[in-house]
């Protein structure tokens, strides 16, 4: 049996957790660099506000409603992700993070009777101790979980709790939902089912494992025994180690110079090495790439990425910031404007493991890795930040590459300067 | 050829430490004032409407959402559209009591008000330092 867990507008209402002001209030989050729409409270979504909109195009429906207009504060909602999931973790032995707002949590140890109540009590136990509403899915398998939360959401009447045991129950709500909403379906395979006369979810159950498997593969066949309420999809709650760490952003403007290209690379290379480092690892590879303005159109120049490799594997910003400008200046042509840039460590190794060359200065990785050690601990501080000088001498969100966030709230759960105030 | 053994630990040759088997970890602020760490929240004081209770202006709130309100409590409520930190009193009628005899009580029964959660500490920097810090 699985519970899956979803926070309602989780951006919006991370938001307004702090700002007591905003409650009933139409509120939406904007994507990075202010450019469309990622979430609405329901107040939002009602007025017509939908995921993925054009910020200009909703001009004229925030002015008329008096909608309340947030940048992506991602600081305030990792922090608030972190304490809705350990949250659940008092609640279920093991909790697996889908996303930032979605748990799966194993509940099969719960008696039958006991599902509803466990249900009403994740409920009110996020919404007390963390300030956000969630809604709560059960069934048999990972793929009805996710259909019985939707429905928890969309049905006011199930309290925001449902659990799908009784097969009635889950045989009606198959019918009414249509196949391209299912878990790992999504439009255009839900295209291409259609064409076979199958439109709806209970379609899909009822159709031949084997024959989806022939036309689709093993993953959609998983797709219709778990409808069945097979359970092929086991709760991961052990994280997989990281493949890659990206940092890629577009530019608030359009971007033309060598050196502004040459600082955002480095910047973007000396964030991504430090996550990294917070998770213990180090890198075997560096990719870097440029996308020309505006994004999204076609390229205008090739090539726009270029790789290289790191020997030893290195935790050092130094050495990757040293390649990737490298690569940056390598790629950068005059006469271009670009809109993006991004930079990619992969062949991710734990860090204990480097090893040493025959080349390399003894104490040489000593040495960096203390550095390292000092400025992650000052950037993790939140006193300030330091960095390396080929970055530019201005703090970050002042640079012509910054991310346009306007409408930033304050990082209230991890900033001293940025708490709440009580009168 | 025999093979001898080489230890990289070096061996200490005089008595044993008295001290050992004595090592406990560091006081932790942490562990003495956040009990459910996923619920806690900080929040800084605006204003001197509890300063008789010892919560005085710029002072860091511990507020624990996890605790149950009850009578006496200092709590944090939004009230009005913004957060306020007060007193409650659950008898003989619901109310905010502000701990400054300059200011009026709050009945609940006719505000709009939502709990925040519950105080469980206060602090103040005394130094100029821990200004600095916080």
């Amino acid at each position: 049996m699985f519970a899956l867990v979803d926070c309602n507008s989780f951006y919006a209402s991370c938001e307004r957790v702090f700002r007591p002001d905003l409650a009933g209030r139409p509120v939406v989050v904007l994507s990075n660099n202010d450019g469309c729409i990622v979430a609405g409270s329901a107040e939002a979504k009602a007025l017509g506000v939908k995921t993925g909109m054009p910020l200009f195009q909703a001009r004229e429906l925030i002015r008329k409603h008096r909608v309340v207009v947030f940048s992506s504060n991602y600081v305030l909602y990792v922090d608030m992700s972190r304490r809705v999931m350990s949250t659940l973790a008092t609640l279920a032995p093991a909790v697996e993070v889908y996303s930032i707002d979605e748990a799966f949590l194993d509940v099969s140890l719960i008696a039958p009777g006991e599902l509803q109540p466990l249900g009403m009590t994740i409920r009110e136990r996020v919404g007390k101790w963390v300030g956000l509403p969630v809604c709560v899915g059960m069934a048999p398998s990972k793929t009805l979980a996710k259909l019985a939360n939707h429905a928890a959401k969309t049905y006011p009447q199930t309290g925001g709790v449902l659990v799908l045991t009784d097969p009635q129950r889950r045989e009606r709500l198959l019918a009414r939902t249509p196949v391209s909403a299912v878990w790992g379906i999504g439009r255009r395979l839900g295209q291409r089912l259609q064409e076979l006369d199958i439109h709806t979810a209970q379609d899909l159950a009822r159709a031949d494992c084997r024959l989806i498997r022939q036309r689709f593969s093993v993953v959609q066949e998983r797709v219709v025994r778990e409808l069945n309420g097979e359970s092929c999809l086991p709760l991961e709650a052990r994280l997989e180690p990281r493949q890659q760490i990206i940092h890629s952003r577009s530019f608030g403007e359009p971007v033309s110079s060598r050196i502004a290209i040459r600082q955002a690379v480095s910047d973007f290379t000396a964030r991504a090495a430090e996550s990294m480092r917070a998770e213990g690892l180090c890198a075997g590879a560096i990719s870097v790439y440029l996308r020309t303005a505006p994004v999204g159109k076609p390229q205008q120049l090739f090539p726009h990425s270029a790789r290289a490799t790191l020997s030893p594997a290195t935790t050092d910003t130094r050495v990757m910031v040293r390649q990737a400008v490298q690569m940056a200046d390598a790629l950068w042509q005059a006469g271009y404007r670009y809109g993006k840039a991004g930079v990619m460590l992969s062949d991710l190794e734990p860090g204990g493991r480097e090893q040493i060359t025959l080349f390399q200065q003894d104490g040489e990785g000593k040495q960096g890795k203390a550095l390292m050690d000092v400025m992650d601990a000052i950037n993790r501080s939140g006193k300030g930040r330091v960095w390396l000088a080929g970055r530019g001498m201005n703090r970050a969100e002042q640079c012509v590459w910054a991310m346009r966030r306007a409408h930033l709230s304050p990082a209230y759960t991890t900033r001293w300067k940025d708490l709440p105030r009580a009168r | 050829m025999t093979a001898l053994p080489y230890f990289i630990e070096r061996i200490a040759a005089g008595f044993p430490s008295p001290a050992q088997g004595y090592l406990e970890a560091p006081l932790d602020l942490n562990q003495l004032c956040i009990r459910q760490q996923e619920a806690t929240f900080l929040l800084r004081v605006e204003g001197d409407s509890m300063v008789e209770a010892g919560i005085f202006p710029d002072d860091i709130l511990i507020v624990d959402r996890s605790l149950e309100a009850s009578h006496g409590d200092v709590v944090v409520v939004s009230l009005n559209g913004e957060f306020t930190v007060k007193e409650l009193r659950l008898t003989p009628t619901p109310m905010l009591v502000p701990r400054n005899s300059r200011y009026a009580v709050i009945p609940l029964a006719e505000q709009a008000c939502e709990m925040f959660g519950v105080v469980t500490f206060s602090f103040r920097a005394h130094h100029p330092m821990g200004r600095a810090r916080g």
